[in-house]
């Protein structure tokens, strides 16, 4: 994250009257323009998604989105922003709020041809269309023997927000990367956004594009390279964000920014984290994840979902099945979202979610500190 | 109720030039719903069309009876839902659309795959699980595919949906073909079905809804099952169809109508066929605990769409006795053939376990049971 000198007000009510509008998600219009005179083009998550799909809707007339509210509301959270005044009623489809016969409607014009990006409107939702996702576009590829491919996007925003309570905040990547047949994805930032949902859409595989709503109104800065129309992030490849020699940092979505966070921090105490941004859940890039344990012996994972059967027990169990295992000089643990229904009042909602400081303390029991 | 056209059977030989190369017949009429003018009330069927239908129906039952022997003697395993006695629905919906349409259907399937297009031969080597077999033995009975047959589909009415987009990838690709999407009584109160319903109609859908009525879910009545039996007014503002499900012709006609229907952009149409199914639910259902054996024989005796098929095409002069006995002794031979295929073609070599994951991919590895194994899977 970028801290900057602005007058007249200080560093530090500027970064948080702006932190507040991003974290609501609204489009931080006075914080985008000031990062893009010191830095060259910013780019907030909620863009890089809407210009990922309208270059791909451009280049491939098969590409079309349907969903709750993408057409002439611009998209509940506006990330469809545009693209109906642009594309029309043909390729960007209003649905009404039938996600089980929407989402099998999208499974059934894959298998006729045409790449459809069905929008959860967020993937709390998905569980009353998850019959279609798993046992529809997942499993066919597989039971046709190789004839029915599905070349489908299933996109939303997942996990946590703020003050959405309990039936609006779960986190599913564990569900859904727990089934073969299907690709599953975590953004973090607006390179991942946009790559991963290029390559997405370019995929001829179901792939779950896990999305964040408190990303959206978040700024990255995009070099030329990454704005480039075929610039796509390759889906199972994780990266590592920041380098390290001390302990493993392993985490996917909002969390890496926290990561990131936590890693300055520790700096200051002499402790380099090492962040890997998993980018892709499923594939999972354990050679990654090893390659870095092997180099730093310590290993924490942090993600906002439950801990039970989730990401970072999945990685875990990877380790210790692996080469990587021999090298840790510490059992790894898992920084986990805690393991009830998210609860509504603010400072309840706040001790449900990983913070920077349970990020920190682990790492600091792990390496014995 | 079901009864056959009233049929004489003429038993002296013929020249083949003596036979009547066309015959108009009577239909019953259908039960509209939201509709002015219905299907047409005559068919007209030709010697060569009567044949054709005599000789895929037939092979379809002996096909399922053949299935049936097989699991007996457990060379099929698993799920096995045969379709004797609703064969002039599936003859019936192929002989009035075109290859180019499409059409998805649930578990019962495996009259549709053939008459979409895939062998006996590779059906039954799918049944065996085979590499034969038209999915290589990784689908199994429920799982069959072909080109614009979307199978084969296991969970109950998930396969509406599916049909409905296809019909909107019709519509979007501008190809004026339609989409046939079957489901049966028991199905047609998922409400999955009436979410596809009301997309089919806003986006006006080329889509045939199709609900084979007969008359049991698994073992529960329509009347147990459903508070309106109407199966074919359940589409409310969609209209509706209901025919006779026995007649292969009736089936004809109406779906020719319903896919001119839809090709007019009118958007969907349901419809409703009225037929029934000689076994239970699968084969691990004798069908008789929830029905007669009376009803049973009573509808084998009176309603069987074969039967009538051929009675027509006897009275009419146009086939004859020892013809048709020379095409269901030709139709043992291709089913046996097929049989003994699938029971001789090989399983699946192991090295396939992993494969089909994903289309157009690298190659991957796949974790096996333990951490030491490691798989490879291809696309």
């Amino acid at each position: 994250m970028v801290v900057l000198e602005v007058s007249p007000i200080s560093t530090e009510e500027l970064w948080s009257s702006v932190s507040d509008h991003w974290v609501l998600g609204h489009p931080p219009d006075q914080g985008l323009s000031l990062l893009s005179a010191q830095f060259g083009r910013a780019v907030n998550v909620r863009d890089a998604l809407n210009q990922a799909m309208d270059e791909e809707l451009e280049r491939d007339e098969r590409v079309f989105l349907l969903g709750e509210e993408v057409a002439q509301y611009d998209g509940a959270y506006k990330v469809s922003r545009g693209l109906w005044k642009k594309y029309g009623d043909k390729r960007i489809i209003d649905t009404p709020i039938t996600e089980m016969g929407f989402a099998g409607i999208a499974v059934g014009a894959a298998f006729a041809g045409l790449r459809p990006i069905c929008e959860f409107m967020t993937w709390n939702f998905s569980m009353q269309a998850i019959d279609q996702v798993i046992n529809s576009a997942a499993k066919t590829y597989y039971m046709s023997a190789g004839a029915q491919p599905v070349p489908i996007v299933f996109r939303g925003p997942n996990g946590s927000s703020a003050g959405v309570a309990a039936q609006h905040s779960q986190c599913f990547a564990a569900w859904y990367g727990h089934c073969p047949g299907l690709k599953v994805v975590s953004p973090w930032n607006s390179e991942d956004a946009r790559g991963l949902l290029k390559a997405a859409i370019r995929d001829d595989n179901p792939v779950v594009f896990l999305e964040n709503e408190l990303m959206y109104g978040v700024p990255f800065d995009l070099s030329e390279d990454v704005l480039q129309k075929d610039f796509v992030v390759p889906i199972g490849k994780a990266k590592v964000e920041r380098r390290g020699t001390h302990i493993t940092l392993v985490s996917h979505s909002r969390c890496v920014g926290f990561c990131l966070d936590a890693a300055s921090v520790l700096a200051k105490e002499g402790v380099e984290c090492e962040v890997v941004n998993l980018r892709t859940i499923r594939p999972l890039d354990v050679d990654t994840i090893e390659a870095s344990v092997m180099k730093t012996g310590h290993l924490v994972t942090v993600e906002g979902g439950w801990p039970q059967y989730g990401v970072g027990a999945e990685i875990c169990a990877r380790v210790m099945e692996g080469p990587a295992f021999n090298y840790l000089d510490a059992p790894a643990v898992r920084v986990t979202g805690v393991d009830i229904p998210m609860p509504y009042a603010k400072i309840l909602e706040d001790h449900s979610v990983p913070q920077i400081k349970d990020i920190i303390f682990s790492v600091k029991k792990v390496l014995n500190m | 109720a079901l009864s056959l056209q009233g049929a004489r059977m003429v038993l002296s030989t013929r020249f083949f030039t003596d036979f009547t190369p066309q015959a108009s017949f009577d239909i019953k009429k259908c039960e509209l719903h939201r509709l002015e003018a219905g299907p047409s009330e005559t068919a007209v069927l030709t010697r060569e069309q009567g044949l054709q239908y005599y000789r895929t129906m037939q092979t379809m039952r002996r096909m399922e009876l053949k299935a049936d022997q097989l699991y007996k003697q457990k060379i099929i395993r698993g799920f096995c839902h045969l379709y004797d006695g609703q064969e002039a629905c599936a003859m019936g919906i192929e002989a009035g659309i075109n290859p180019t349409d499409h059409l998805i259907t649930a578990y019962r399937a495996h009259g549709y795959t053939f008459t979409r297009g895939v062998s006996v031969r590779e059906i039954m080597a799918e049944l065996t699980g085979r590499r034969g077999g038209v999915a290589k033995g990784k689908g199994g009975s429920m799982h069959m595919y072909a080109k614009h047959f979307y199978g084969g589909n296991g969970i109950v009415g998930a396969q509406v949906p599916l049909g409905a987009g296809v019909a909107l990838a019709c519509q979007y690709q501008g190809n004026n073909q339609v989409c046939v999407a079957l489901y049966g009584d028991g199905a047609a109160n998922q409400g999955q079905i009436f979410e596809s319903f009301n997309m089919a109609a806003l986006w006006k859908l080329p889509c045939i809804f199709i609900c084979e009525n007969n008359k049991f879910g698994m073992g529960t009545s329509v009347e147990r099952s459903s508070a309106s039996t109407d199966y074919f007014k359940r589409g409310d503002y969609i209209p509706g169809i209901k025919v006779d499900g026995m007649d292969v012709l009736c089936v004809r006609e109406a779906i020719k109508f319903a896919a001119d229907y839809c090709r007019a952009g009118k958007g969907p149409i349901v419809m409703e066929l009225e037929t029934y199914r000689y076994h239970g639910h699968s084969m691990s259902d004798p069908g008789v605990s929830y029905r007669s054996r009376e009803e049973i024989q009573e509808v084998r005796s009176k309603s069987d769409p074969i039967t009538m098929l051929k009675e027509r095409m006897l009275s009419n002069n146009m086939a004859s006795v020892e013809e048709i006995k020379e095409i269901d002794v030709d139709i043992r031979k291709v089913i046996e053939d097929a049989a003994q295929f699938a029971i001789s073609d090989p399983e699946p070599p192991l090295d396939e376990l992993c494969n089909h994951i994903f289309a157009n991919d690298l190659p991957m590895e796949v974790r096996g049971t333990n951490p030491w194994v490691k798989l490879k899977s291809v696309s």
